[in-house]
């Protein structure tokens, strides 16, 4: 969608950091990235390497973990796995489904000097 | 390594939190009226407007990548509207709404509607600190679009399906296209309306009406004020 928005938003978290923790570099950057959340992987890696040339994170290893979905079945009444928001449940069939994962956007560790 | 488990739009969320506080302390009641472009968001907000200035206060703040010809078009039925270009930018987000209501400055008591800019894609993912986001589908596109842009529908808290009065001359499935956006959204209203014929706007407005009580359960004494009755 916006993934150009996206990795200014992961520089900002970087640069408080920086300041917070006291590191100049940015090595390695993990992300937590859910199914949902609407992020086109291939667009943020591209728009990241853009986005932190000439900055602390220049060159920085990007690793994202994609995270599966977790929707709760009214019917089956158990939680289960699903891909879309428009999936049904993978058990019964039925649309009516709770979703409780999945939308994450999370910078979750770094590696940095 | 260091763990810092931050969410990589929290800067949004801050200024979204931010503006929230800005509209729970004046009672001011925020819709985010978001669709693709087309779907005569403009028109609907206009008439919406004409129809409502005289019992609440009303301001706008209109997205667009280019241009103020919707600020004008807002600003001819008399209540005030600030334009935001995004650019390059295909979504508002919450820094740009607080920079516009330091000129804005709404009415406490009244109502602000956010025209966002016409994508049913990114605005999706962006808080604004608004108190509903608004889906409006006109039955001109697909029926499917809910199933096409789920994270939108997802996000809505109420959809207006608009333009009905043209539903004679279309092969659009009302009932289907209902059923695609309570499968993204168990929990979304929907609203059948007409900006044009003025069909079914009555039941907007009551649903205006009913979330500016809501919002106002804290703040009574603006309850007197314009639109006490309406």
């Amino acid at each position: 969608m916006h993934e150009m928005s996206l990795c200014e938003g992961v520089l900002q978290v970087l640069e408080t950091e920086a300041g917070k923790q006291g590191f100049s570099k940015v090595k390695r950057v993990i992300l937590d990235i859910g199914v949902l959340s609407g992020v086109e992987i291939p667009a943020f890696e591209f728009a990241f390497e853009v986005v932190m040339r000439g900055t602390l994170a220049e060159n920085a290893v990007l690793e994202i973990n994609e995270l599966p979905a977790q929707a709760w079945c009214l019917m089956c009444a158990e939680s289960v796995t699903v891909n879309a928001r428009y999936d049904a449940c993978p058990k019964c069939g039925s649309y009516q489904l709770q979703i409780s994962s999945g939308d994450e956007m999370r910078i979750k560790e770094l590696e940095v000097d | 390594m260091v763990e810092i488990e931050q969410n990589i739009l929290g800067k949004n969320d801050e200024y979204a939190n931010a503006n929230r506080r800005f509209f729970a302390e004046r009672g001011v009641l925020v819709l985010n009226l978001v669709s693709s472009p087309g779907s005569g968001k403009t028109t609907l907000l206009t008439r919406t407007i004409t129809d409502l200035r005289d019992d609440f206060d009303v301001a706008v703040i209109e997205g667009d990548q280019q241009t103020t010809n919707d600020a004008e078009r807002i600003r001819e039925t008399g209540v005030p509207a600030l334009q935001i270009n995004t650019g390059k930018g295909c979504h508002l987000d919450a820094h740009m709404v607080g920079h516009a209501l330091e000129k804005l400055d709404p009415t406490p008591g009244g109502i602000l509607f956010i025209e966002n800019v016409g994508n049913l894609v990114c605005p999706a993912a962006f808080d604004l600190g608004e108190a509903h986001k608004v889906a409006i589908l006109s039955v001109t596109e697909g029926e499917d679009k809910p199933l096409k842009y789920p994270d939108m529908f997802h996000a809505a808290d109420l959809m207006l399906l608009n333009k009905i009065d043209l539903l004679p001359y279309l092969d659009f499935d009302v009932e289907q296209c209902i059923e695609y956006a309570r499968r993204v959204n168990p929990r979304i209203q929907v609203l059948q309306v007409s900006a044009t014929s003025g069909e079914g706007m009555d039941r907007w407005y009551q649903w205006i009406g009913m979330s500016r009580q809501m919002r106002l359960l804290e703040h009574p004494e603006l309850l007197a004020g314009a639109g006490a009755n309406a």
